[in-house]
């Protein structure tokens, strides 16, 4: 059964990891991809409700709009669009066998999301300078702690990315099908990340 | 299969850091069992306070450092910390990986005939961020001022003006948190992806159904706990105000913070996930019982398909009644009345599944051997566990029960002869599987009857306890005229507690021993039908000689016409 009997484990002998299920039509990776998605909506759906409850329990609450800085997070919101859409063109470069453009596309999109998290940096920078800090009041605590766990998340992103830039795209040379299925699921990370950012944008600074 | 060829594997790889499911199942549940032994280990010192309060503890307590007890008394400060850590580890450090890690591991990938787990590094990568968890929980008692001493449940703000301890513990259940994704994220796949040819879902053995429910429990009721901790851990450290109210006085002095948090607010999210973690407790244990009554009593499960749809449906509504355990903060009359009654609505698929176990035993000619016992005892014990939940769920009842000695019974009559027996059937009954040896019938007979009478002794009188009003978290249980009289049943729960434990040797025994010298067996000792008893025993890497079909349901005993009572999933033929 084991074919490849020097490998540490038989992984040919675990279905679909390249090849997608014929009854579900999708590879055990991508699968898995979205129910990490699903648990990852359960946890900004939590911090999301809990920001809820705090508002509406609040006497007041400040306008994102006057104390926040709207273009600076503007100009993010579009950086991580942007950032998106060259995921998907480095994967359908791989789709369309051009690993070259697929390490621009890759290349950019990493750069896109460090773009991003520098321009994060300077906000909070600008708070820190002026003593805005999340024991300030609860919408600087619910500002850092839901940005902050986003900015982790682009940081996972970014990582991710990476190694797929380097290291993780030797795989690209004995498992083509395998790799671009894994570009996929970073891929889905990825727009799931600047997903909940779309989310953040308009409730922190404008509502 | 001939793996006489294949490198050897360092022994590191082997069975420390091992891919191979079932190496990570033994983990699992060796390290379940562990902390089940001491978090069991921490009640019975917690016992000796309650039962002869203000006296100092003979032979061992000398051995504490003055911080937990003074002279041989233990200080109010140290039985917080033994009762915070004696849920949290018994909850998240004992059953769950016991039953989901362990037992799920090893026999899910066997019973849908998987080489392995779909993500065997992701599988081993779940094992050591629990083991981190674990070691985080355990180092925590050694801190200056110990471990959390908050109640399992961390209640805000008392959790967050705790000690350091605290810290630990959030940090210890983060941890924990991202173990149980990265298992639920692997289960789900394994058993959509891997199922052999032929087994579809309606012939799944019911035990990867609960598998399979409680996987999305894990996957989707953890996270906003997962949120909670973020948010107390920065109410901690960062100062925020989650969950401190503005104007908050300790020792009387108002607490200087920011305020405007909400305290239910962590009661909400961590309910969220607590009460889906009941289910994730008691679904696999249910799934344990119907394989090993279906096996020993020869003869189908009465309902099988209702109780698919029984255990779906309870996955859904664990969703929605998680409030009923807040009837009795503010939230409001209306809020009650909703989780009242999506609460008693989730009863009814429970009670669905217990009634097809106790009808399944009807005309079975039943095998009176050692996991049967265990799984038979499970059908009364676990109905008391429910049956006693009612009063609770209902508000006007919970109004006087809440936070009494009642609840302690309630959930203890759920997990522990509830749950906890079952893994005890599963253990006796798997054990030839695991490895190729038999327990011996006497020394599991000698463990199970001292124990089905002691658990009874310790949790039938705290019903008692609780309706008389004794709250649930005193350190000194005399310390209110109206808890006096009760005291002589506080004895006897704390020696029957104590005899429970003595109870538990003939299994560590009969563990090891059969080990070493049980009985030799084939594939297939107990003659049942699903598929893990179509691999050798132990099985293999990789579990199977040939990738096994399924041609048939998985319970297919006593068929008429047949040779053999017994009609495995795999066989085409007739057997």
């Amino acid at each position: 059964m084991c074919k490849h009997s020097k490998q540490a484990s038989c992984f040919n002998m675990i279905r679909y990891i390249s090849k997608p299920h014929p009854i579900t039509g999708v590879t055990n990776a991508k699968l898995g991809t979205w129910c990490f998605l699903a648990s990852e909506v359960m946890l900004f759906g939590g911090l999301f409700s809990a920001y809820v409850l705090l508002r509406t329990g609040a006497p007041a609450w400040p306008r994102g709009a006057e104390i926040l800085n709207v273009p600076l997070a503007t100009f993010n919101t579009l950086v991580l669009i942007t950032s998106s859409v060259t995921m998907v063109m480095s994967w359908a470069s791989l789709a369309m066998k051009e690993f070259a453009n697929y390490r621009r596309y890759m290349g950019l999109t990493i750069l896109l999301g460090l773009a991003f998290l520098v321009v994060k940096g300077f906000e909070y920078g600008h708070k820190f300078q002026h003593h805005h800090f999340p024991s300030t009041d609860t919408f600087y605590a619910v500002y850092f702690t839901l940005t902050g766990l986003h900015g982790l998340h682009v940081v996972g992103g970014v990582l991710l990315n990476t190694y797929f830039l380097f290291p993780g795209s030797a795989l690209w040379k004995t498992e083509p099908e395998q790799f671009a299925g894994r570009i996929e699921c970073a891929g889905l990370y990825w727009h799931f990340v600047d997903l909940v950012w779309i989310f953040l944008f308009p409730v922190l600074y404008l509502l | 299969m001939t793996h006489t060829d294949e490198h050897p594997l360092p022994f590191w790889r082997k069975y420390v850091f091992s891919t191979d499911h079932k190496v990570i199942g033994i983990q699992y549940a060796v390290t379940g069992l562990s902390f089940l032994l001491f978090g069991f280990g921490l009640m019975m010192l917690m016992r000796w306070q309650l039962a002869y309060p203000g006296q100092p503890l003979p032979f061992i307590g000398h051995l504490f450092h003055e911080k937990a007890m003074v002279m041989g008394i233990m200080l109010p400060e140290f039985y917080n910390q033994l009762g915070a850590m004696h849920g949290t580890i018994m909850v998240f450090l004992g059953v769950v990986p016991l039953a989901v890690g362990g037992f799920g591991n090893y026999l899910v990938p066997l019973q849908i005939g998987a080489p392995d787990m779909a993500f065997p590094k992701l599988n081993m990568m779940s094992y050591w961020v629990y083991f981190l968890g674990g070691v985080t929980m355990f180092a925590s008692f050694f801190l200056p001022e110990g471990a959390a001493q908050s109640g399992w449940t961390s209640y805000s703000p008392l959790a967050n003006i705790a000690t350091t301890g605290q810290t630990v513990w959030l940090v210890g259940m983060i941890f924990l948190i991202t173990s149980s994704l990265l298992g639920s994220v692997n289960f789900i796949v394994t058993i959509v992806q891997l199922r052999a040819d032929g087994l579809s879902f309606f012939r799944f053995p019911f035990f990867v159904w609960a598998q399979f429910v409680t996987s999305f429990l894990l996957l989707l009721a953890f996270p906003p706990l997962e949120a909670a901790g973020v948010l107390q851990l920065m109410d901690r450290l960062a100062h925020t105000s989650f969950f401190m109210p503005s104007g908050l006085v300790v020792a009387g002095k108002v607490l200087e913070v920011s305020g405007g948090g909400n305290p239910l607010l962590w009661q909400h999210l961590f309910w969220f996930l607590a009460h889906p973690e009941v289910y994730v407790l008691i679904l696999p244990a249910m799934g344990i019982v119907t394989e090993i009554l279906a096996c020993n009593t020869r003869k189908p499960i009465y309902g099988y398909k209702a109780m698919v749809y029984s255990v779906i449906f309870i996955g859904f509504m664990s969703f929605i009644v998680w409030a009923h355990h807040m009837f009795l903060t503010s939230m409001g009359t209306k809020m009650s009345a909703f989780f009242q009654i999506t609460t008693m609505i989730i009863s009814i698929p429970s009670v669905v599944i217990l009634t097809a176990l106790a009808l399944s035993l009807w005309g079975g000619s039943i095998r009176f051997n050692t996991p049967t016992l265990f799984a038979i005892a499970f059908l009364p014990m676990f109905g008391i566990g429910g049956l006693t939940g009612l009063p609770l769920g209902l508000v006007a009842s919970d109004i006087h029960l809440h936070d009494t000695y009642y609840v302690i019974g309630h959930f203890h009559y759920v997990v522990a002869p509830g749950t906890i027996f079952a893994l005890f059937a599963g253990i006796y009954h798997w054990f030839p599987k695991v490895t190729g040896r038999k327990m011996s019938e006497f020394l599991g007979k000698l463990h199970f009857w001292p124990s089905l009478i002691f658990t009874n002794g310790v949790f039938m009188p705290m019903f008692l306890l609780g309706l008389a009003g004794v709250s649930r978290r005193l350190y000194d249980p005399i310390q209110y005229a109206h808890a006096q009289p009760t005291q002589p049943l506080n004895v006897f729960i704390s020696i029957c507690a104590w005899c429970l434990g003595l109870s538990q040797i003939p299994f560590i025994l009969n563990f090891f021993g059969s080990l070493l010298w049980g009985k030799k067996v084939d594939k297939n000792p107990w003659e049942a039908t699903t598929l893990e008893w179509a691999a050798p025993s132990p099985p293999p890497h990789g579990n199977f000689e040939h990738l096994p079909e399924v041609y048939r349901g998985p319970y297919e005993y006593s068929v008429p016409g047949q040779r053999h009572d017994f009609w495995p999933q795999h066989m085409k033929e007739e057997n």
